[in-house]
């Protein structure tokens, strides 16, 4: 019997998922696929990742050329279907192909809105759907300048926290009073206006665009009441409509999306529709979970199976790195509605469960979403929750005296309770998956359910997940920090402390290296690592440290050094700038040069000279600016008061401050300061690792800000009103990254991978902690704050500034 | 002078060169020797075992003395190519060479044959 023919109109992320389930029912089908987009099957959802530069488009394909042969596909990439013949069963596409069908399915998803305000066809107005949206909106953020979103809900925040990442000045425009209103309530809608304003990103509520203007390509937006925004991109993000114009015109019933049964045939017998195209039951759909319970029906309905669509509500995320909220269910104003809340301001968390009848209907978590799933299995199973009501918005781990063993939650979930909401899987399907099938490792997982492999939120459950069901046999395969080990940063930093390990050679037998004695990656890692957790105990492995950071200056591209002397807070006398000159001339130093962080550099010292001229420096009161240390580099200010007609503070005396309170300490990464004597910012406070900005009502702590390879801005810390009060502050931040910052990573990723409400809870709003972490950063500096030049002129490490022997010297005797 | 001072030798046998001692060498380490026309670092390993080569990266003639010293190996501290100490080559996918030069070790004084 030859094949029956199937033909597929739109290549996304439905029909995709259809043809996987299909071709394990059965291979009953030739299949022809037409795409309007040029390229395979992607994993749409991850576009906000590529945009924001975390992924490839690699990373996100889904099938690639090669899955479409194994299965004998044939794929038309760039062809899209303009005529549809249904009483011939054939379709034509606007590049003039034509295919038969005994099967058709219509996978046309949606296409994005476009507000028609006047101007929006100007280049530079773009939609946010597939991946030439994204590639048009990277080539508009190498240009700099700012982006305007329109639309304040899922998309248009991914979009702006993408185009932030991208370094562009980012405004959103939303039409309602608070943002992504149809999943948030506004109390949780205002903390997230909170965190991305804090991120930099510009947030205009109940803001009604009028027109888009430009001369060929957007130059502004301007609003309903008058104000003009500056604009080089415009991006609209106001929801999408099915696209149904093709199956109209052949005729297929068609309401708010083409109309389908429970098995997802149309009014044609001998045609499907699944994906977002597809309207059931009245309702249409817009996130992948329900997309993909309609791919299973579609493939059982094809291969002559049984199934139906049933509607499930689907909890919704945002894919912003350290944004955590979850809402899933109603929350509306109806009276019969009754509210648990939680509100924890000190972290900037919220949670509220939305009850009716004793049953849960609703949730809307913001900050802590740990519990999102087990609240959504009660939404499901409508079971009565009248008893644990008092306990139930503290969560799944303070029900019935339950361990706070982490995995004590997941095991305390049911079979059918749903871990990967993107794709529809529950805790039972994983835990049979792993027994019948023998997976060991979340990659294998992943292959075989799909469970955690489309956008990820869910990986750590899924890990768990694998963890009960294995038992001991499982080892969570975090990222290794190098090819030594497979253990991660986090997990080093953690055993080196239960442990008590105190030296590298104790870390690598306990730990269990696969080297005999580790890497150039891994054991300045280690280095650090003990330094920080024990200081004045752990003896510093100078073999295990960089060359710069060994010989205390910066290795130069000829082998030559170069030295830079600290300048307190950019501050300078005649007599040391006499001292600078006087070694320049003494030594032949080619190059002396005012560097980028306030201070000088003497640029082309011979390694033998290393040691006086330090000498002669330390002589003049100089110690080393530690310019090469993966430690405090330099603390710059501005005038402040002292000069300054707008100056509110001493900014230079406290920036000098600083600098004496924080030299010397190692950090994971270099930690540069500034401190500036009013908002004006001379000093470049907001993009420093920690900055300082002088106010009239004090000191406002600002950290996380990036300008090298990266640019961002930074976020608030806090207000404090005293100078003694600010230092103490910064020393707690800084020994709070210290303990847990992972080697080589700066303060602002740090800051992303914590959350910057969580380091705010931690070493600015619990009092008691921030003096602790304080004090431990007072001690650690006793130990440090040695001048590592003063120590060598005395005669330690010397070997380092000479040659063994010299051999030329053999020949004049 | 002082004990660190540069020590001037003589040739030991025919084009063996007595260099100094082992100990002078850190562990996990590198020390110089000047040539005339080059310099030769001389390293020691974890478990001392001594080995030469010109102070030369096959890259970018970065001053491989001044690198990490790990398995057998030396990373370079400009660029962090990998190369062996044994026959010079540079590991991985990087491709090129630097000299190496025959070391022995005598009752803790290093050897070297130019
Ligand atoms: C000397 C100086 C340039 C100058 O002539 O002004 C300089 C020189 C170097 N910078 Fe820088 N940076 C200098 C200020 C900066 C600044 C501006 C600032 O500090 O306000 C930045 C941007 C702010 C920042 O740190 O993000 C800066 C961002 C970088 C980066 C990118 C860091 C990043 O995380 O994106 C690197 C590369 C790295 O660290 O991996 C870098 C690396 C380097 C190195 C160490 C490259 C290297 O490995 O050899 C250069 C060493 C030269 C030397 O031997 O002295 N330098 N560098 C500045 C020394 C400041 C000081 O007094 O200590
Ligand atoms: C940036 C972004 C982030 C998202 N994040 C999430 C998320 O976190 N969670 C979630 O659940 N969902 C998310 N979504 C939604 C999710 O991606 C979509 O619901 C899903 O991809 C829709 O799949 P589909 O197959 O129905 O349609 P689509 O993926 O839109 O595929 C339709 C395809 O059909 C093609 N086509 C249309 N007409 C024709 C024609 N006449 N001939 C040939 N080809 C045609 C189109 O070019 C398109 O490639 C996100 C969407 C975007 C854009
Ligand atoms: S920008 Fe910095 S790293 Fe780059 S060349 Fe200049 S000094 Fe070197
Ligand atoms: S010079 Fe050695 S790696 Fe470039």
């Amino acid at each position: 019997m030859s094949k029956q023919k199937l033909v597929i109109i739109g290549n996304g992320m439905a029909p995709g998922r259809m043809l996987e389930h299909l071709f394990e029912a059965t291979e009953a089908f030739d299949v022809t696929i037409f795409n309007a987009e040029p390229r395979v099957n992607y994993d749409r959802i991850m576009l906000s990742p590529v945009l924001s530069g975390e992924k490839s488009f690699d990373d996100i394909v889904i099938h690639d050329d090669a899955w479409y042969a194994e299965h004998g596909i044939t794929l038309h990439k760039g062809e899209k279907i303009v005529h549809v013949d249904r009483a011939a069963r054939r379709v034509r596409s606007e590049g003039g192909i034509e295919a038969p069908y005994d099967k058709l399915v219509f996978a046309t998803g949606s296409t994005p809105f476009i507000i028609p305000v006047p101007g929006h066809q100007l280049k530079g107005v773009c939609a946010y759907r597939d991946l030439a949206d994204v590639d048009q909106m990277k080539a508009a953020a190498t240009q700099g300048g700012r982006a305007v979103v329109i639309g304040g809900g899922l998309l248009g925040l991914e979009a702006a926290a993408g185009l932030r990442a991208q370094g562009m000045d980012v405004t959103v425009l939303h039409l309602m009073p608070t943002l992504m209103e149809r999943q948030l309530d506004p109390a949780a809608g205002y903390l997230l206006e909170k965190e991305l304003a804090g991120r930099g990103i510009e947030i205009r509520c109940k803001a009604n665009t009028k027109a888009i203007h430009g001369e060929g390509r957007v130059e502004a937006v301007e609003l309903e009441d008058g104000t003009m925004l500056e604009a080089s991109l415009v991006v609209m993000a106001v929801g999408i409509r099915p696209n149904v114009a093709l199956a109209q015109c052949c005729g297929l019933e068609v309401g708010r999306g083409i109309m389908v049964g429970a098995d997802m045939v149309t009014s044609d017998p001998d045609i499907l529709s699944v994906g977002e195209c597809a309207e059931v039951d009245g309702m249409v759909y817009g996130l992948v979970a329900p997309l993909y319970q309609m791919a299973r029906v579609a493939a059982a309905t094809l291969s002559g199976g049984q199934g139906a669509f049933r509607h499930n509500e689907t909890p919704t995320k945002l894919k912003v790195t350290g944004v955590n909220l979850y809402s899933v269910g109603e929350f509306g104003e109806d009276p019969a509605l009754e509210d648990i809340v939680l509100r924890d301001a000190r972290r900037g968390t919220y949670k509220r469960i939305i009850l009716r009848d004793n049953r849960v209907v609703g949730a809307v978590l913001y900050g802590d979403v740990a519990d999102g799933a087990w609240y959504n299995e009660f939404l499901k199973s409508g079971e009565s929750v009248e008893d644990m009501r008092e306990t139930l918005i503290f969560g799944q781990a303070h029900q019935g005296g339950v361990a706070a063993d982490p995995l004590a939650a997941i095991a305390n979930l049911g079979d059918d309770a749903e871990i990967c909401g993107c794709n529809g899987i529950c805790k039972g399907q994983i835990a049979q998956a792993i027994t019948s099938k023998g997976l060991t490792s979340l990659g294998e997982v992943r292959a075989h359910t799909k469970a955690s492999a489309s956008c990820g939120t869910c990986t750590n459950l899924v890990e768990g997940v694998i963890a009960l069901t294995l038992g001991d046999a499982f080892e969570k395969k975090v990222e290794g920090m190098c090819a030594c080990t497979d253990l991660g940063h986090g997990d080093v930093r953690i055993l080196i402390r239960s442990k008590g390990l105190k030296s590298i050679p104790a870390v690598m037998q306990e730990l269990e290296w696969k080297t005999p004695e580790g890497c150039a990656k891994c054991r300045p890692a280690l280095n650090y690592y003990l330094v920080s957790e024990w200081p004045g105990e752990y003896i510093d492995d100078q073999q295990s440290r960089f060359i710069n950071e060994r010989v205390h200056a910066n290795i130069q591209k000829d082998g030559t050094y170069s030295v830079v002397p600290r300048m307190f807070g950019g501050l300078t006398t005649p007599d040391e700038l006499r001292a600078i000159a006087d070694v320049a001339d003494r030594y032949q130093i080619p190059t002396v040069k005012v560097t980028g962080g306030q201070r000088i550099d003497l640029l082309g010292v011979r390694k033998e000279d290393l040691i006086p001229v330090w000498k002669d420096l330390n002589e003049a009161g100089m110690i080393s600016g530690a310019a090469y240390a993966k430690g405090l580099r330099t603390v710059k200010t501005c005038v402040g008061t002292d000069w300054c007609r707008f100056g509110t503070q001493d900014s230079t005396g406290l920036g000098v401050k600083l600098e004496k309170y924080l030299w010397g300490s190692w950090s994971p990464a270099k930690l540069k300061l500034a401190v500036t004597g009013c908002p004006r910012n001379c000093a470049e406070a907001t993009c420093k690792d920690i900055g300082v900005i002088c106010v009239d009502s004090g000191y406002q702590i600002v950290y996380g800000g990036a300008a090298g390879l990266h640019i961002q801005g930074t976020t608030e810390l806090g207000l404090v009103k005293t100078e003694e009060e600010c230092i103490r502050t910064i020393g707690a931040l800084t020994q709070y990254y210290r303990e847990t910052g992972f080697y080589l990573e700066r303060i602002y990723k740090w800051a992303d991978r914590l959350g910057y409400d969580h380091i705010r809870a931690v070493v600015f709003d619990d009092r008691q902690q921030r003096n602790a972490y304080a004090d431990r950063f007072e001690h650690s500096q006793t130990f440090a704050q040695v001048d590592p030049w003063a120590e060598r002129v005395q005669g330690a490490e010397a070997h380092e500034f000479k040659p063994m022997a010299d051999l030329t010297l053999e020949a004049a005797e | 002078m002082n004990a660190e001072a540069i020590i001037t030798f003589a040739r030991v046998e025919s084009d063996w060169r007595l260099v100094g001692r082992i100990e002078d060498i850190p562990r996990q380490g590198a020390r110089c020797v000047k040539t005339g026309e080059m310099t030769v670092a001389v390293f020691r390993t974890s478990d001392d075992r001594v080995f030469a080569m010109e102070d030369r990266c096959p890259h970018k003639a970065g001053p491989l003395s001044q690198g990490i010293v790990h398995a057998g190996c030396v990373t370079c501290p400009l660029h962090n190519w990998v190369i062996s100490l044994e026959n010079g080559r540079a590991q991985g996918a990087d491709e090129g060479a630097t000299r190496t030069f025959p070391v022995k070790v005598e009752d803790g004084s290093v050897y070297l044959k130019l």
